[in-house]
């Protein structure tokens, strides 16, 4: 890389590629060899950088400009201004929202200022499709490190030290797992990677996957030996065809390498990593329906104990940790378990990367230290609310994770903060509500999904999502009597009693959560018959003010099923029992003429 | 054995490592309600999915609940089995269970004899939250031959696909589709028609509700029994008489054989008759074609295969048409005892009452529900006239014994009716798993050797185990002998005889385990496979009762012989009382 003196960094995550990102690449390519400038100045295709919110995202190294919303038209200009002249392209630079101010640098915009980068690392900065990208940032560097003087024991010990806790959602001690894995018996175990993310929204570790693949590989050998697994599956959606492809390249190009196979870098270890696809369920992450997916049977989970670190895959010791813990796994035995555990909480170590998503003005992937509070992450990393509207809550842990709210704010996150506030860490999902949001709404939002998403085994979760949705429709249906939210509370106790696997256990959260913050807003849809929020259509009432109206029939014209009478130049009225509420007079009434109540 | 300490509903209680709550709390006989639990100790399987939550307990120190059927008890564990949250949480978990099940048992198949219907009573279900607004699952019904699923009535539990799996390895059931939609069903929704199902029934015969049942066709027969043009003939198989008695609240393995007969004469059949007297008919003519096949082998015939495999089971015939195609020359050609029996009525015992073929009914009584597929048989019908025209179940019998008021525990005793109805031990015991090959050894012996058995009975044949071998010395030469029952235990003397390496002579079948005696169409079990040794043992006493033991000195059968067919395996016989098998694999429809 140092010949360059200019790297034009491009992502080519998903989402930024959607927005022709791989256009913006070619012409910056062709722009500069137009220039005569391609031993100067070189192009690299990158993972995510998170801010996906202003994607396509082109960084120019080494002064750290940031251009967002690049267009493949736009990259003539920054060839000719940037790198020929060096003049920033000032209409490409990210405006600070609230300074309104061009911002020249990376480092100093917020969505980065208090981001610690460990997971993702690589994301973004080097090339996933370049082995030798990987390795000149200390890629391979911990493999080596553990094979050649490292007995399992001692590596393991390192990762118990370091304090790393599932990424998955679970948050169980990783080094305690491996240890459970490793003290097993037998001639054959595998080391499992969950690649099966599914919470909407969430795309931590599709990112990793296709920014840096090669970590993964690289931890899932270090746990191998660790373990005495020679043998690595990753077991990942289908749905991610660029983090597959970069996948089989990265595990090509380590096989060439000599990373995996045989007699890894001249030690006796022995490993080597194959896919297995899943097709998009989502109870599929959970261990145990993962891994009797990958046995080519129904994904379903099955009780635990056994455990899979007991009696996984095939029935052997099986590691399963998802892709982000991996990601986090080489970077320890670079820096050392001392310096992971400097950052984070107490029971918590190191950084979490979460999606963050909805009402947010910087929507994208981050990563942040563990202890940082949801206000920091809301409104620093995340710019605020959009709009300027107010902050109402903000969903963490996924589909089946719990709303916070307001007070909520400073807790520091961590695991079992996350927890004691009623919701949970999860794998990373963080969708932000405002004031526009209706509660009711949102829980059956999210419990529309895991209805879903059930996989029909156990009863409370396959019947009783179920009726907890339809108990949810009939109050935004306005239908709702004031039992239905004692049934409602009483029913969703039961589920997370009585569920068999995690996803059960946990998805009547965002109803039980929101009752117990926004108590008042389903008092509201029940008792009142109204919606606060204004988004549950059938409590709402569309009237003609008197006083404004004055009889120009445009409403009558707009209105689609006939609701609306009045002759010209008289009040019109709206027959209740014929709207259907889509807004059409609302929209075309010029005198402020047509309310909702 | 290392044992743990636990202390249920504050009773301690020492149980070995490893042993389930439920189990442990058994021994306390405190019996914790469950739904989707099956225990089938004899087959040395557990079915415990955990799926319907019923059997959940709290456990003092746990964040939810436990299944207990499931979790396993640990030294020191307190357990409460009936906590307000318990029993809150169980009656929560029962009533959706039944907000999406059907609320016609007034009209079910299954009413009185079904679990979730006792379980909302013991739980004492008076109402089920917000039905009016809730969902139901619907599926399209599937009416086979033999069995019909509703599957609306489907909870879940899944043992069916256990039976069909694990015990029966047909694959024809599994669990499709996600959430609320989940239901147990071929691959692709298919019908069963259209899937590996053997109709043996398994499923049906541990199926909590009304979703599995057999194709009932009792009422056909009540119009037809009511029909005075009609010649109404019965035939009742051995494994009846050894379970009926239980419908009526008789213990497991009473025989009832004298009390059925006169109960099927009060229904009105004509005549009464025993499939017993075809049991030794089919011995007749598959015996002397193992013997046939036997010696043309030891004499070096390359075109001769062995193992002879036994036919007399429909559901095993169905197993190995559709998935051992390339074995169809090895079973026997000989019909089951069923269709022999039709056959001749329909023939020989109409020519003696001077009747039409088609003024005649033959109706079956069979503890299976292949039967009912195998009467309507293509092969076993003159110019589309059936040899047999349907067959009804011992549980459908007991079922139309109670509708004509009569109690079978009060009912004298009464004898078949002849020439088809006296029979042998041989045929007796065609109802228990070894029975036919045992009934086969006693005539084949006497015949090979031209010698008197001194002891009838071969003890080295009987018993529960899923797979036996036996030896049996015919004067010099040994015979190799495996049986097989449960579908899952002939797939590997299968697999064996297809790479050549069984060294059997002769191979007994039957699709379900424990033989007939544990038939799709027997009075349910419940998955107490304790049952199918009591009516095992009872197959075995009426045979040592019977004045005769070997099928070739029935003297009805000798009179058949002489009267009629000639000899086995002579022109007639073969015509009447050989089939041949079909590749059936074609018939199982899979997505391109």
């Amino acid at each position: 890389m140092s010949e360059y003196k200019i790297h034009a960094l491009v992502c080519s995550g998903t989402g930024c590629r959607a927005s022709e990102s791989d256009m913006v690449v070619e012409n910056l390519k062709t722009e500069i060899a137009k220039q005569g400038l391609s031993d100067f100045a070189q192009v690299v295709k990158t993972g995510c950088f998170g801010f996906c919110e202003k994607g396509p995202i082109v960084k120019l190294i080494p002064d750290n400009t940031f251009y967002t919303q690049v267009k493949p038209a736009d990259a003539r200009e920054i060839v000719e201004e940037h790198i020929v002249k060096g003049r920033k392209v000032e209409r490409l630079l990210y405006t600070d929202p609230d300074s309104k101010e061009a911002v020249n640098d990376s480092k100093s915009m917020n969505f980065y200022k208090k981001q610690i980068r460990i997971a993702l690392r690589n994301c973004g900065v080097i090339n996933p499709e370049n082995i030798d990208e990987y390795i000149a940032r200390d890629g391979y560097e911990a493999l080596g490190k553990v094979l050649s003087e490292m007995t399992p024991e001692g590596a393991i010990k390192i990762i118990m030290d370091s304090g790393l806790r599932g990424r998955g959602g679970g948050g169980f001690p990783t080094g305690l797992k491996w240890e459970i894995t490793r003290k097993e018996v037998n001639e054959q175990k595998y080391v499992v990677c969950n690649a099966d993310e599914g919470d909407p929204g969430a795309f931590m570790d599709r990112s990793i996957l296709e920014g840096d693949p090669h970590t993964v590989l690289e931890a899932m050998a270090i746990n191998g030996y660790c373990t005495g697994a020679s043998k690595g599956l990753i077991y990942i959606r289908a749905e991610y065809p660029l983090a597959i492809e970069r996948l089989k390249i990265a595990i090509e190009q380590a096989r060439e390498y000599g990373l995996l196979g045989e007699r890894i870098l001249g030690s006796n270890f022995n490993f080597d990593v194959e896919l297995r696809y899943g097709a998009g369920a989502f109870v599929c992450g959970e261990e145990t329906a993962l891994i009797h997916s990958m046995e080519g049977l129904r994904g379903e989970p099955t009780l635990k104990p056994p455990f899979p670190s007991v009696e996984g895959y095939l029935k052997k010791p099986t590691n399963v940790n998802n892709v982000e813990t991996y990601a986090n796994i080489p970077v320890i035995f670079n820096k050392g378990a001392a310096w992971f555990a400097s950052i984070g909480t107490e029971k918590s170590k190191g950084t979490k990367v979460f999606a963050l998503a909805g009402k947010v003005n910087n929507v994208g992937l981050i990563e942040v230290p563990m202890g940082i509070t949801l206000r920091e992450v809301i409104f620093e990393i995340g710019g605020g609310i959009k709009d300027g509207k107010k902050f109402k809550a903000v969903q963490t842990g996924g589909p089946s994770g719990g709303c916070l709210v307001e007070k909520d704010l400073d807790t520091p996150i961590d695991y079992d903060n996350l927890i004691a506030a009623g919701s949970m860490m999860g794998s990373g999902g963080m969708i932000i509500m405002d004031e526009d949001d209706c509660m009711v709404d949102v829980a059956k939002f999210f419990l529309d999904f895991t209805v879903e998403e059930s996989c029909g085994k156990c009863a409370p979760c396959r019947v009783g999502n179920k009726r907890l949705y339809e108990l949810l429709n009939k109050i935004t249906d306005g239908k709702g009597e004031k039992a239905d939210i004692d049934r409602l509370i009483n029913l969703g106790s039961v589920i997370k009693d009585t569920s068999l696997c995690g996803l059960g256990q946990t998805s009547p959260n965002p109803v039980l959560s929101t009752i117990k913050n926004f108590r008042n807003e389903y008092d509201a849809h029940v008792l009142d018959k109204k919606c606060p929020a204004g988004v549950c259509k059938s409590l709402m009432v569309y009237e003609i003010v008197e006083e404004n109206c004055v009889g120009c029939t445009a409403c009558a014209r707009a209105c689609p099923v006939g609701a609306i009478s009045g002759e010209r130049k008289e009040v019109h009225k709206i027959d209740p029992t014929l709207c259907i509420k889509c807004g059409a007079c609302e929209e075309r009434c010029k005198f402020n003429a047509v309310i909702v109540k | 054995m290392e044992t743990i300490k636990l202390t249920i509903d504050n009773q301690v209680v020492e149980v070995p490592k490893g042993t389930t709550i439920y189990k442990a709390a058994k021994q306390l006989e405190i019996d914790i309600p469950v739904l989707c639990y099956m225990d089938l100790k004899a087959l040395g399987i557990e079915h415990k999915p955990g799926g319907c939550r019923i059997c959940s307990v709290e456990v003092e120190g746990r964040r939810n609940l436990a299944p207990s059927c499931s979790t396993e008890a640990t030294e020191g564990m307190v357990v409460k089995t009936h906590s307000m949250r318990v029993m809150n949480a169980r009656k929560t978990v029962m009533e959706l269970i039944l907000s999406d099940h059907p609320k016609d048992c007034l009209v079910c198949a299954k009413s009185g004899n079904c679990d979730l219907q006792d379980l909302s009573v013991k739980l004492g279900i008076r109402d089920i939250p917000n039905q009016d607004i809730a969902e139901m699952s619907t599926y399209r019904k599937d009416f086979s031959p033999s069995i019909i699923r509703e599957l609306d009535k489907c909870i879940m539990c899944r043992r069916c696909e256990t039976m069909c799996n694990q015990v029966q390895s047909v694959g024809a059931l599994s669990a499709v589709n996600r959430g609320f939609q989940a239901v147990v069903a071929p691959a692709f929704e298919m019908d069963l028609e259209h899937s590996t199902c053997t109709y043996c029934g398994q499923c049906v015969a541990v199926c909590p509700t009304g979703a599995l049942t057999e194709h009932d066709h009792t009422n056909k027969l009540i119009e037809d029994l009511a029909n005075p043009a009609k010649t109404v003939v019965v035939q009742t198989a051995p494994a009846v008489r050894a379970a009926l008695g239980e419908e009526f609240g008789m213990e497991a393995g009473t025989l009832v054989t004298g009390q059925m007969v006169t109960a099927l004469r009060q229904l009105g059949f004509d005549y009464v008759f025993d499939t017993d007297w075809a049991a030794d008919l089919t011995i007749m003519e598959e015996g002397t074609e193992l013997l046939d096949r036997l010696t043309r082998h030891l004499n070096g015939d390359k075109d001769v295969k062995l193992p002879i495999l036994t036919s007399c089971c429909p559901g095993w015939v169905n197993f190995f048409e559709q998935q051992f195609t390339d074995l169809l020359d090895i079973p026997s050609s000989a019909r089951s005892p069923q269709q022999m029996f039709g056959a001749i009525a329909k023939t020989y015992f109409a020519d003696q009452i001077k009747k039409k073929r088609e003024d005649m009914v033959v109706v079956s009584i069979m503890p299976c529900l292949a039967k009912k597929y195998e009467c309507q048989r293509d092969e076993f019908k003159v110019d589309g006239n059936p040899d047999v025209d349907y067959s009804i179940s011992t549980r459908e019998l007991a079922a139309l014994i109670k509708r004509a008021n009569m109690d079978l525990k009060k009912m004298p005793q009464s004898d078949f009716d002849n020439p088809l109805g006296e029979s042998t031990g041989a045929g007796v015991i065609f109802g228990a798993t070894g029975g036919v090959i045992e009934a086969a050894v006693r005539t084949a012996y006497e015949v090979y050797t031209k010698k008197k058995l001194a002891k009838v009975d071969f003890e080295q044949i009987r018993g529960m185990e899923g797979i036996r071998s036996a030896e049996v010395d015919l004067d010099g030469f040994t015979l190799k002998i495996g049986i097989a029952h449960g579908l899952g235990n002939a797939r590997k003397l299968l697999e064996d005889v297809r790479a050549g390496k069984s060294e059997y002579h002769a191979i007994e079948i039957m699709a379900c385990p424990g033989g007939c005696i544990g038939g799709g169409g027997q009075p349910l079990h419940h998955g107490d496979l304790s049952v199918l040794k009591k009516r095992t043992e009872a197959i075995y006493r009426e045979d040592a009762g019977k004045p005769i033991r070997k099928s070739h000195e029935n003297p009805y059968i000798t009179k058949i012989y002489e009267e009629f067919l000639g000899k086995p395996m002579s022109e007639k016989a073969h015509h009447l009382l050989h089939t041949h098998y079909t590749d059936k694999s074609k018939k199982i429809i899979y997505l391109k």
